[in-house]
């Protein structure tokens, strides 16, 4: 086979196969940089916990109106944000940390979302909903995670300022400005849009992969936030297409296959990254004179 | 009178336990106070109270006509996520965040200031380096350049001496004494005694309640120093609910 046939073809021969490979561009642009801010803010778990949490409401959408990412986001963010509420309360008003409180509401939304699912639903609704399948955008599908995309960028855009200072130094921003509390719950909302967006493409449980996965990888190729987003955004992009070349090319499903992908840059930057990868580490060359 | 601060009774505190406990007094527009107490004595919660991160439980602060845009607050270094990765650059430049606010550029302007704050704490060559890879004192220097961008008539010093070496500290104090020059009102949380009683004219003597605030020499006397080293240190949680509110309105 040819080098043509086993990475262009599939793209120029195949319309579906053209429209996932939109949908991971797509997905990448907004989830990357979303990722980056979860690693920084040390709330990777919490994106995690998050994609399990906003499943019932994104799993009631799904049963009313099909696969319609609209509605499945409304579901998600009405269900996402209901969760990070009552865990907050939980915490603050018992002595339960937070952590501990959202790790209960998410496993107990998760057990509801699947049960709804798969009471009200089919094994391959089910299937769908848990793995997602990127090979089966339809136009909707694919106009609404290019938005979400946008709509990602365009929020980032806003809130960079903030969400960077908040994270560095909460209380000079607290003292210098409000713009604090209302930046990290748009970035809170933007985690969430971008995990549906996922659902379609890569399902509830692996969602969360192209934004965290991309980030871990960045934070072994960069020192500075600007070049952090940059690289996790191209290994996130990398990472979809070989992962739907890959996918093209042998059985494994398209989902799985991206993370695979991404899982194994992962690797190689944890050997060879040139900020803190392994082998700089055991063979650093000779020391520097300044 | 015009940036004067003055403080009512204020009390501050964290779910109801006061931290600081009915302190009242002025701080005359260009003072240069040193805030002094044990660790624990409200030092740092002051400084929230005043910036308006933490609100009042009674009392109030009157900052006379100056707003949040003439106070700039340098919290301890122990606040600042250091392997967050923002270069030195960048980071000075949130010291101009009230002037530019989310959206606006920093142009010539601004990189020229930002230059000139560096070179300033002698940070300059510097400026692409993350914050993660400066020393103790560095940091220290880093922060002192944002207070500069702030350009405040208020500013609040929240430990700026601790883990750095004498002539960094020489450096800093320096600046401090500048600011003062320029008649602008300085307060430092403060722990050397010595360094307080050579160069801070007046001083707030803090042990969750005031111990003594005015002049440097009569505050730190021995018999105060002693007060504050007896301070209660601990919340109470079966503490009863404060009366004193009640029994200064009925006053």
């Amino acid at each position: 086979m040819s080098l043509y046939a086993a990475l262009i073809a599939p793209f120029t021969d195949f319309e579906f196969m053209r429209r996932a490979l939109a949908a991971v561009i797509a997905l990448s642009l907004g989830g990357a940089p979303i990722g980056v801010f979860l690693m920084l803010r040390r709330m990777s778990l919490v994106g995690d916990a998050m994609a399990h949490a906003i499943l019932p409401g994104a799993a009631i959408g799904f049963l009313l109106y099909g696969l319609n990412l609209l509605a499945m986001i409304l579901g998600g963010l009405i269900a996402g944000f209901l969760v990070a509420l009552l865990a907050g309360v939980v915490a603050r008003s018992t002595g339960l940390k937070e952590d501990a409180s959202l790790a209960t509401f998410y496993l107990a939304s998760l057990a509801l979302g699947v049960t709804i699912v798969s009471v009200k639903g089919t094994n391959i609704d089910l299937l769908h909903v848990l793995f997602g399948n990127i090979l089966a955008m339809d136009d909707q599908t694919l106009l609404v995670v290019a938005f979400n995309a946008t709509i990602t960028m365009l929020v980032l855009a806003v809130i960079y300022r903030p969400l960077v200072i908040e994270s560095v130094d909460p209380l000079f921003l607290r003292a210098v400005s409000r713009a604090g509390t209302p930046a990290h719950l748009a970035f809170l909302a933007l985690v969430v849009i971008n995990l549906v967006s996922g659902f379609q493409a890569l399902g509830t449980l692996l969602s969360v992969g192209l934004m965290i996965l991309p980030a871990g990888i960045a934070r072994f190729w960069s020192r500075d936030i600007t070049g952090m987003i940059s690289v996790a955004v191209l290994a996130a992009m990398f990472s979809g297409y070989a992962g739907l070349v890959l996918s093209f090319q042998t059985r494994i499903p398209s989902g799985p296959a991206i993370i695979l992908v991404a899982a194994g840059l992962y690797v190689a930057s944890v050997l060879f990254g040139s900020v803190g990868g392994l082998v700089r580490q055991l063979f650093p060359g000779r020391h520097l004179e300044a | 009178m015009s940036g004067q601060v003055t403080l009512r009774d204020v009390t501050l505190g964290y779910d109801r336990h006061p931290a600081v406990h009915h302190l009242s007094g002025n701080v005359a527009p260009g003072a240069l106070l040193a805030v002094v107490g044990p660790n624990g004595a409200g030092k740092s919660t002051l400084f929230r109270g005043l910036t308006g991160i933490l609100k009042l439980l009674s009392g109030s602060i009157s900052l006379h006509g100056l707003d949040a845009r003439d106070i700039a607050y340098l919290p301890q270094s122990a606040e600042i996520d250091r392997s967050f990765p923002i270069t030195v650059f960048d980071f000075v430049g949130t010291g101009l965040w009230r002037a530019t606010g989310l959206f606006g550029g920093i142009g010539k302007a601004e990189r020229q200031k930002m230059a000139s704050a560096l070179a300033a704490v002698g940070l300059t060559g510097f400026e692409n380096r993350v914050i993660g890879t400066l020393s103790g004192g560095q940091l220290q220097r880093l922060l002192f350049a944002r207070v500069m961008l702030q350009d405040a008539r208020l500013i609040l010093l929240d430990e700026p001496f601790n883990a750095i070496d004498s002539r960094t500290a020489r450096d800093l104090l320096a600046l401090v004494k500048h600011w003062h020059d320029e008649g602008r009102t300085v307060l430092a949380a403060l722990h050397d005694l010595e360094m307080v009683r050579a160069n801070f004219p007046e001083t707030l003597l803090l042990a969750r309640g005031p111990v003594g605030w005015g002049a440097t020499e009569d505050v730190l006397t021995p018999g105060n120093l002693l007060v504050a080293m007896r301070m209660c240190e601990a919340f109470d949680d079966t503490a009863a609910a404060c009366l004193d509110d009640e029994r200064s309105r009925a006053a």
